[in-house]
């Protein structure tokens, strides 16, 4: 599988990151060479294989549903590049 | 006394103990040597006012005989991890002005032990790399040299990556041990090209929390030093269950150093011959020989093995890693903290400060990560790389079981590059560099690299010892055993250094 242009850019859209126009076939090849690089894949013998999500045999530790932490609002909004009191500033959302 | 920045971790510690040094005293002469070596760019942030006054607080400390197992000994510590009150940037320009509020688990188990930070150590864009050009403030350079007739080549050597500040430090005198962290070979690599001794524990050995995430799945702590005993000390300090991360493992942390000159009479060592690659180096072939002799010699019995799905390793980790990053990494928004690029609405804002707050390697990274995620997509790359990643996890599983206690391969295909050469038109001859180190990371492995020889390029080459699930003390022993055989390393003389 390869993509093109239109794919290169929907995938940017995606990932919100933004790609000027002069960038979109450089971004197309290089994406390409990975996908031909991982395309060998597709031959490997897969049947019947479980994914692999964990490399642990151990059961996720749970913990007591408690507040163990909190009331640290100036910590959380110490590296905000836009504050106002205790909020985080954003462009308009909803018109 | 000598120049102390010529100990290592044991010696200083052995020093400080029989108050024949000061922790300042060792703190200052690392210091004064970091600011003369700026040229390499290891560092990203100095931290020299925090590192004296954590070495006087130690030189109290072992005053009153308190003094904890790393007590005054300097350390550098690689920008990933988030440290109280000092700047982090996992060397990326979109965590511009980004100072934690908290410290990562593994500094803090450091700090608890009585290490003495000397500032952040430069890495690739959010460990993203092999040879340290990716990030956001400058390459790192390697302290080695190329040989050229009875002088050295000009080239400015790679130190490699991601974790190429910590080696180049380490390798460079200017910290008794550095942290790193490994996703897919990113200490074990660096490690190989300074010839020093780097180790990736097993996926849970260490906790995640407060290191900036890459692949959470893959990624895992570990130390860089410039021994097998240096770096088992550091490894017993950073290791230990931590309850906010939930995949750190609630288990014993071993003395590790004591493992160190241990017997490594009837280990059971593996050679896989899947990692014989058309076209090895005859010098990565002939070491990897050599290592097998000197485990012999030490009376460790060598065996054939087959990992029989080697091959597919590291094209299913360039779809696992990136598709986790592009997860992860979907936190830098600009709103938060970091780096932000006003827009018109909120997704012209998202896009324009991701667009400039990430490098080129990182938003190809993402962009992949994405595209395998994507509806259409998920099954064929993603679901189908789980499905692969179990079957390099089985070829381990069943070596194992045949009673292998580790396995012994090359570290790296070729010994260190220079600035430039590599992955500038085509990503994939960069990411080649892993083929050795990428399956340990894929199987949740412990992993060490040990330095084994000089090539005739004048440069080092590394080999590598898989082990056992959580079973680091026995590859700390086979380790030691390589290491004594080889004979230590000479490290560079510092040519490096501003003549003021």
């Amino acid at each position: 599988m390869s993509v093109d242009q239109a794919i290169v850019r929907r995938i940017a859209h995606l990932s919100r990151i933004a790609v000027e126009d002069a960038e979109v076939e450089r971004l197309r090849h290089e994406l390409n060479a990975i996908l031909g690089f991982v395309e060998e894949l597709s031959s490997v013998d897969v049947e019947g294989v479980e994914p692999l999500t964990s490399v642990l045999p151990m059961q996720m530790k749970k913990r007591a549903d408690v507040v163990t932490d909190g009331a640290i609002k100036d910590e959380i909004l110490a590296n905000a590049p836009a504050r106002e009191d205790h909020y985080f500033v954003v462009p308009k959302v909803v018109e | 006394m000598s120049d102390p920045t010529h100990l290592t971790l044991v010696e200083a510690r052995d020093a400080l103990a029989s108050k024949t040094l000061s922790a300042v005293e060792l703190t200052q002469a690392h210091l004064d040597a970091i600011v003369k070596a700026r040229a390499l760019n290891a560092f990203i942030t100095e931290t020299p006012e925090q590192a004296l006054r954590m070495a006087k607080a130690s030189d109290a400390r072992l005053a009153r005989g308190e003094g904890g197992p790393l007590e005054g000994l300097p350390l550098g510590i690689k920008d990933l991890y988030c440290t109280k009150g000092v700047r982090t940037t996992a060397a990326s320009r979109i965590l511009d002005g980004f100072t934690p509020t908290y410290e990562s688990a593994v500094s803090a188990n450091l700090w608890r032990d009585g290490a003495v930070m000397l500032g952040k150590l430069n890495l690739d864009e959010f460990a993203m790399g092999s040879s340290n050009e990716t990030s956001a403030f400058g390459p790192v350079v390697s302290p080695w040299r190329r040989k050229q007739g009875e002088g050295f080549d000009s080239a400015k050597i790679v130190p490699g990556g991601s974790s190429g500040g910590s080696s180049a430090a380490v390798a460079a005198r200017l910290c008794l041990g550095a942290t790193a962290t490994d996703t897919g070979g990113s200490i074990r690599q660096p490690a190989a090209f300074t010839g020093t001794v780097g180790i990736k524990p097993t996926y849970g050995r260490c906790s995640r929390w407060g290191i900036v995430a890459f692949a959470s799945s893959l990624d895992q702590a570990g130390p860089i030093a410039r021994t097998v005993r240096d770096a088992a000390i550091l490894l017993r300090s950073m290791a230990g269950h931590d309850p906010k991360d939930t995949t750190s493992v609630d288990a014993p942390v071993p003395d590790y150093e004591a493992a160190v000159g241990a017997s490594i009479k009837g280990r059971r060592i593996g050679v896989p011959q899947e990692y014989r690659l058309n076209g090895m180096a005859a010098e990565i072939a002939s070491l990897w020989d050599e290592g097998v002799k000197w485990l012999r010699e030490a009376g460790a019995e060598v065996v054939d093995i087959s990992l029989p799905h080697t091959r597919h390793a590291l094209p299913a980790y360039y779809i696992l890693a990136p598709a986790e990053a592009s997860s992860n990494l979907a936190r830098y928004d600009g709103v938060r903290y970091g780096l932000r690029e006003p827009g018109r609405d909120v997704t012209e804002m998202y896009e324009k400060t991701r667009a400039k707050g990430f490098g080129a390697e990182v938003r190809r990274r993402i962009m992949i990560g994405t595209y395998v995620l994507s509806a259409g997509y998920y099954d064929a790359y993603y679901v189908r790389a789980q499905k692969i990643r179990g079957l390099i996890k089985r070829d381990f599983d069943e070596a194992f079981a045949r009673g292998v206690d580790a396995v012994l391969t090359p570290a790296t295909p070729s010994t260190a590059f220079a600035h430039g050469e590599k992955g500038s038109s085509d990503p994939v001859e960069m990411y080649l560099n892993d083929v050795f180190t990428v399956t340990v990371n894929m199987a949740g492995l412990p992993g060490i690299v040990a330095p084994g020889a000089i090539a005739s390029d004048g440069l080092p080459l590394g080999l590598q010892l898989i082990g056992r699930p959580f079973d680091e003390t026995t590859l700390f022993s086979l380790a030691a055993a390589i290491e004594r055989a080889a004979g230590r390393i000479a490290l560079p003389a510092p040519w490096w250094n501003e003549t003021k």
